[in-house]
């Protein structure tokens, strides 16, 4: 069973496009990064699939259960942190985790003292009193504690310090490990790419790209460096081109003989071929535009 | 229960601000009733000049010597007019702050459904009036046993189930409301509740009550009315809990459809 299927899922605000179109498959026990930049629709899929939202067109399933008729039974199955952590005035972190726990009839004492104590966050203090970064360690923990099958987090590490991010990451791993899936959306390429193990990229709306995060970076194009002459025009493929003094930087995505052939027409005297890392492919694919065939990543 | 304790707790201070507020202007208000007693005649003489003025609180069909009358006139501004800010205030913001804070996010992304947010809301609007009515009910009761007078019981207990109703259906009505608001309610709450008052006015100014009868609660809380006839008018009444009943079916129809944004 998947954890997240979706099909043509699509959400309009008014005349205003929040997503196109959507498919995407996120199966159990995967760790999946969701890339986007602000505005793209991040946030739109998230927020339709946690039934915040009603789609306009399309259907999706979280574990096989309807997001419209089953809302309930999903939302008991899953840990969601929101890209802005926000409270009520007046409150004590244990009072917002106390509420959270409630709300979902749970006693999740044991597990919400163990990550306080991992991500060094004082259940004591008053929220109003705390800094972004406390904020988004107090919803982290209410996203965690009643141990969920899948963890939905919207820009998760945005207000975190370097130290409690690794943190953090650690303890989203730990929870991969013990059978979880993750579906992480971010704008910061590096995180997905160091612990994500499939990814899908999002585009005005749209998906544009995905699969294993290994596919993205090797399916897509290779960076080149070239110290010599070499003449690039009639090679096709070439992207992201920084012509230098002496030589060329670009991205090739085309067929390798042709460009083997121009490089030995030329007076190359170095060359460098290397995979891209995911910030190249996210710009390659933003730069360039593709459609996303989509089957399960 | 977990949001009714929730929002008990949230709105805790303004409860107590409001109650406080409320029950003591009450019970100054009898405090000074026996000094004011041997002047009241006179007052009624002057009022009485006053005209339309004197129609739209009426006081000229009250007797405002007697300590019935007098409690009539003043219970309806404090209690009757003060408790229904009080209800449309809490009843505009209950579901619409939780999307002005953006703490909806969190509140509605665990497995309870839109309905019983709706129900729990609306639970707790009606505790909070419930108590607000009950201490300045005992309030009301106690200071009138300290100056020394006999509790009227009918007449109190029936101008206080008129205020209690009329602050039952502004909350229902507001919180019906505050399903389409996205930025709080209080501006339209407060808009509301002295609306229906200023037509009150009005349909008693110029005599000719006709409908506003039945759309302002303000109708069935006339003191006048319920001192002179030792009941409620049940047509008002009536239509004000069936305005009270669209208001909290509204609520519900639209925020368990509602795109929290």
């Amino acid at each position: 069973m998947d954890a997240i299927k979706t099909e043509g899922l699509t959400k309009y605000y008014g005349k205003a496009r929040g997503i196109e179109d959507v498919s995407l498959t996120v199966r159990q026990g995967d760790f999946f990064g969701f890339i986007g930049p602000n505005g793209a629709g991040k946030s739109t899929l998230i927020r339709t699939l946690l039934g915040l939202l009603r789609p306009s067109a399309g259907r999706a399933e979280i574990f096989g259960l309807d997001i419209g008729k089953d809302r309930e039974r999903i939302l008991a199955r899953v840990g969601y942190l929101p890209s802005e952590a926000a409270f009520w005035p007046g409150m004590r972190v244990q009072d917002a985790l106390r509420l959270s726990a409630g709300l979902r009839r749970r006693d999740c004492r044991r597990t919400a003292a163990q990550l306080c104590e991992q991500l060094r966050l004082d259940p004591s203090q008053k929220i109003d009193t705390l800094s972004l970064g406390g904020r988004k360690k107090t919803a982290i923990v209410c996203a965690l504690q009643h141990e969920p099958e899948l963890l939905i987090l919207d820009e998760p590490t945005s207000g975190l310090d370097p130290l409690i991010q690794r943190e953090f990451f650690t303890v989203l791993r730990e929870r991969h490990e013990q059978g979880a899936a993750v579906f992480l959306s971010s704008h910061i390429l590096s995180e997905i790419q160091r612990s994500c193990t499939h990814a899908a990229i999002i585009r005005e709306g749209s998906l544009i790209a995905g699969g294993s995060v290994a596919e993205l970076v090797h399916a897509g194009a290779k960076r080149v460096r070239v110290q010599g002459r070499v003449e690039l025009h009639a090679l096709d493929g070439v992207r992201d081109l920084h012509p230098s003094a002496d030589g060329a930087d670009f991205l090739f995505s085309g067929d390798t003989a042709a460009l083997l052939s121009a490089l030995a027409a030329g007076d190359v005297r170095e060359l460098t071929v290397s995979e891209p890392d995911l910030e190249e492919v996210f710009l390659h694919y933003y730069q360039e535009g593709s459609g996303y065939d989509h089957r399960p990543a | 229960m977990t949001i009714v304790r929730h929002e008990l707790r949230q709105g805790r201070t303004a409860l107590a601000i409001w109650t406080g507020s409320i029950a003591f202007l009450l019970a100054a208000c009898v405090f000074l009733f026996p000094g004011m007693r041997s002047q009241m005649a006179a007052v009624s003489e002057a009022f009485a000049s006053m005209g339309g003025f004197t129609a739209a609180f009426g006081m000229d069909r009250l007797r405002v010597g007697t300590l019935t009358g007098f409690y009539a006139v003043e219970s309806g501004s404090i209690l009757g007019l003060g408790g229904a800010f009080f209800a449309s205030l809490t009843g505009a913001s209950a579901l619409s702050k939780d999307e002005r804070d953006r703490t909806a996010d969190l509140l509605l992304t665990h497995p309870i459904s839109r309905g019983r947010v709706v129900t729990e809301k609306l639970a707790a609007v009606l505790a909070q009036i419930a108590a607000l009515d009950l201490a300045a009910l005992g309030a009301a009761l106690l200071s009138i046993r300290l100056i020394g007078e006999a509790v009227p019981w009918r007449e109190i207990l029936l101008l206080h189930s008129a205020y209690a109703l009329l602050h039952i259906e502004l909350a229902c009505v507001c919180i019906g409301l505050s399903a389409f608001l996205r930025r709080g309610g209080a501006g339209i709450g407060i808009g509301l509740a002295a609306a229906l008052y200023a037509l009150e006015l009005i349909a008693n100014m110029t005599g000719r009550a006709g409908a506003l009868r039945y759309i302002t609660p303000f109708s069935y809380c006339e003191g006048a009315d319920i001192l002179a006839k030792g009941r409620l008018d049940a047509w008002p009444v009536a239509a004000g809990m069936l305005f009270a009943a669209a208001g909290a079916a509204m609520a519900y129809c639209r925020y368990c459809g509602k795109d929290i944004r």
